[in-house]
């Protein structure tokens, strides 16, 4: 085992896909001087672990400023024998290229009968909680959960990340992963050797038996943090990483559901038609009958993303709202529908 | 050009595979025996054969709506593809594309797309997998002078030109994006767009002349093969028939000098002439020829007939390579 942060699981994930198999690319903006941190060494380039320097430029693409051509690009050369790794920078760009993520990624297997598969991973990492304003703190996962032939993974620790991206790159399928730019300098233990985490398994990040709290990437954090307090008021909180959502490990949910009877789920993406919503609406259809409690969801309100951190700060779920809805949902505090928690924001 | 009588000949085959087939699935929309509806490349045949014929057996492409013509005329054989259009198991999509979206990766054929100048980024994609594994494949993206004005052309063409990569830029100027004619949409020459992209941009003035196409193709595709980078092709020709089956629009937006003129150009019918002259082959072996086209047609409608639907369940396959989400 070794300390590594969430940016340099990444970087470790990417270094190890691209010396197992000559077929794996990394294509992007700015990647050759490693902007973002997690293609080597950049400016320090003589040091060793420069990803230019190891795999030359033939594997190393730096692109222009385009994003369409860019994820339709790596999706052709997915369909013809390369196994592309897509830096896509901020999660906020992926609607210039949408078309080719809707339109070409996910549809192409299924349209040709299966003649292609598409074994590509793109990466964006989610800039939200760090005063970059409306047009850099999108966590637009829930809007791509509802486009069937992509797969999607929200990694919230440094394991995970390393482990999952390495699933990613030898996946056949377009994986997109939305990583978490709060948790970049998060650090935990990470094993030196190879590992991979298969989709579709949540992680039970802490056994609890009173609540089932559903947490998705940076609220996974908040929810353990929330759990430490309760455990102290004596109420004893489940955390619940799904970790990818699609696919999303529904049975999981269910099984701790089953056993706590509440669930509240912290989703870091707006409400509406969010994961937070998803796994509502499957706990409500599979365990109603054990839900002794209304499901409660923390997410962020369906307003757009202020700059000042005055407005900012107090959108997305945290420690506190997690804690509130725990308490609202076991009897602890008054449960009214209509509180400031879980309504939207008064659109005007 | 050294071709051989076999490649003339050939490339007479597949003109005639294209209008024989698109004549008949014409006639099967208007009869209700497709469902939706088809967009044909009659009139475009020696356009989308000089191209295709210009490629090698393992070369990539991409294409568009008008989707029959490129598989065809890069040697897919009519059965699957018939099948295809009729939504049957055998087609060569299993039934989940139909028409728009054919595809046949046995000839390298990567993929027809809707969603007009779509599939541009694929075949650069393409380009760029035989780049990096270095197997001296080309890659074509075929697309319409609609689709000239799609900025993921602009971005396809940029990049390819900084990474040098194997693909031809092949615009299929019709000279109409379904009612729009192209002078009215498009600012400048198409062709000329590649000089601000550093590569060449070629015209092909006579679209109806297989051998025309063939010539600017090869071109490209050969400078593209010694690692020389992308180039445009812009070939000027005419559809004969509707944008689409079926379509009935209420303004004549093409005048009927126009189209008279070009119809008048019929692309098998001057290659014929110039088979016959050449004594590349007589007139009834060309006859014989066209009938043995028209057999394959019927033989690939009898195939279609006689195949079955595919399961309902198969609407749940082949979204991923391994089984997850929806199933019935
Ligand atoms: C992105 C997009 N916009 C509009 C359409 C509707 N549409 C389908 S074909 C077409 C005209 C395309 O013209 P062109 O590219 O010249 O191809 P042609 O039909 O002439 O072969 C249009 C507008 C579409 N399918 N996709
Ligand atoms: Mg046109």
């Amino acid at each position: 085992m070794t300390i590594m942060s969430y940016l340099g699981a990444i970087g470790a994930a990417q270094r190890e896909a691209m010396e197992a198999d000559e077929r794996v690319v990394i294509i992007g903006e700015d990647v050759e001087a490693n902007v973002y941190g997690t293609t080597g060494a950049g400016k320090s380039r003589k040091d060793k672990g420069d990803f230019l320097e190891m795999f030359g430029a033939n594997r190393i693409r730096n692109t222009p400023i385009s994003e369409e051509v860019i994820v339709g690009a790596a999706i052709g050369a997915a369909m013809t024998g390369l196994r592309p790794i897509v830096d896509l920078s901020y999660s906020s760009f992926l609607y210039m290229a949408m078309d080719q993520f809707v339109n070409q990624a996910a549809k192409n297997r299924y349209m040709f009968g299966g003649q292609a598969s598409i074994p590509v991973v793109f990466r964006s990492a989610m800039f939200y909680g760090l005063n970059t304003g409306a047009h850099h703190s999108d966590r637009p996962y829930p809007m791509f959960m509802n486009v069937p032939g992509l797969k999607i993974i929200v990694p919230s620790n440094p394991y995970d990340a390393k482990g999952l991206l390495r699933t990613a790159v030898d996946s056949d399928d377009p994986v997109l992963t939305f990583e978490a730019c709060m948790l970049w300098g998060s650090k935990g233990e990470v094993p030196e050797e190879e590992y991979k985490i298969p989709f579709g398994q949540a992680n039970v990040a802490r056994a609890g038996d009173d609540v089932t709290v559903v947490a998705i990437s940076s609220a996974v954090p908040e929810a353990l943090a929330a759990a430490e307090t309760l455990a102290g008021e004596g109420v004893s909180v489940e955390v619940i990483d799904p970790r990818t959502l699609v696919p999303f490990d529904s049975e999981a949910v269910i099984r701790s559901v089953q056993r706590t009877g509440r669930l509240v789920i912290a989703d870091p993406a707006h409400r509406t038609c969010s994961a937070a919503a998803e796994i509502s609406a499957i706990v409500a259809e599979e365990a109603f009958e054990s839900l002794r409690a209304p499901i409660m969801r923390v997410t962020t309100p369906d307003t757009q993303i202020p700059f000042s951190p005055a407005l900012e700060k107090q959108l997305y779920p945290n420690r506190t709202k997690i804690e509130d809805a725990v308490r609202r949902v076991t009897g602890l505090m008054a449960n009214t529908l209509n509180n400031e928690l879980t309504s939207p924001a008064p659109r005007m | 050009m050294d071709l051989s009588s076999q490649d003339l000949l050939e490339m007479q085959r597949r003109m005639l595979r294209i209008r024989r087939f698109d004549e008949r699935a014409s006639k099967m929309v208007k009869r209700g025996q497709i469902p939706g509806t088809v967009h044909t490349s009659i009139g475009q045949e020696a356009q989308v054969v000089g191209a295709c014929m210009a490629l090698g057996d393992g070369d990539y492409m991409s294409g568009n709506h008008r989707s029959h013509g490129h598989p065809i005329g890069k040697g897919s054989p009519l059965g699957p593809l018939m099948a295809e259009l009729v939504g049957k198991a055998t087609g060569v999509c299993q039934g989940k594309g139909g028409s728009l979206h054919l595809a046949d990766f046995a000839v390298g054929s990567l993929g027809e797309s809707g969603i007009v100048g779509s599939s541009i980024p694929i075949a650069t994609g393409a380009a760029l997998s035989s780049k990096v594994l270095g197997n001296g494949k080309v890659s074509l993206a075929f697309f319409g002078d609609g689709a000239a004005n799609q900025g993921c052309l602009y971005e396809a063409m940029n990049i390819s030109g900084v990474w040098d990569l194997p693909v031809v830029f092949l615009c299929e100027n019709n000279q109409y994006a379904l009612s729009t004619p192209a002078h009215t949409v498009t600012s400048g020459v198409i062709a000329d767009r590649a000089a601000g992209f550093g590569m060449p941009g070629v015209r092909v003035e006579d679209g109806q002349d297989v051998l025309a196409v063939f010539e600017a193709v090869t071109a490209a595709v050969e400078r593209a093969r010694r690692g020389k980078g992308p180039s445009l092709v812009e070939v000027v020709t005419y559809r004969f028939n509707e944008h689409s089956e079926g379509l009935r629009l209420g303004t004549d937006y093409r005048n009927a000098e126009e189209k008279a003129a070009w119809v008048e150009r019929d692309p098998i019918v001057l290659f014929r002439q110039h088979l016959e002259r050449e004594g590349i082959a007589t007139a009834e072996e060309l006859d014989a020829l066209e009938a043995e086209v028209l057999a394959e047609v019927d033989e690939a409608v009898r195939f279609t007939d006689e195949s079955p639907y595919p399961d309902p369940s198969v609407a749940f396959k082949d979204l991923y390579t391994e089984p997850i989400g929806a199933t019935a």
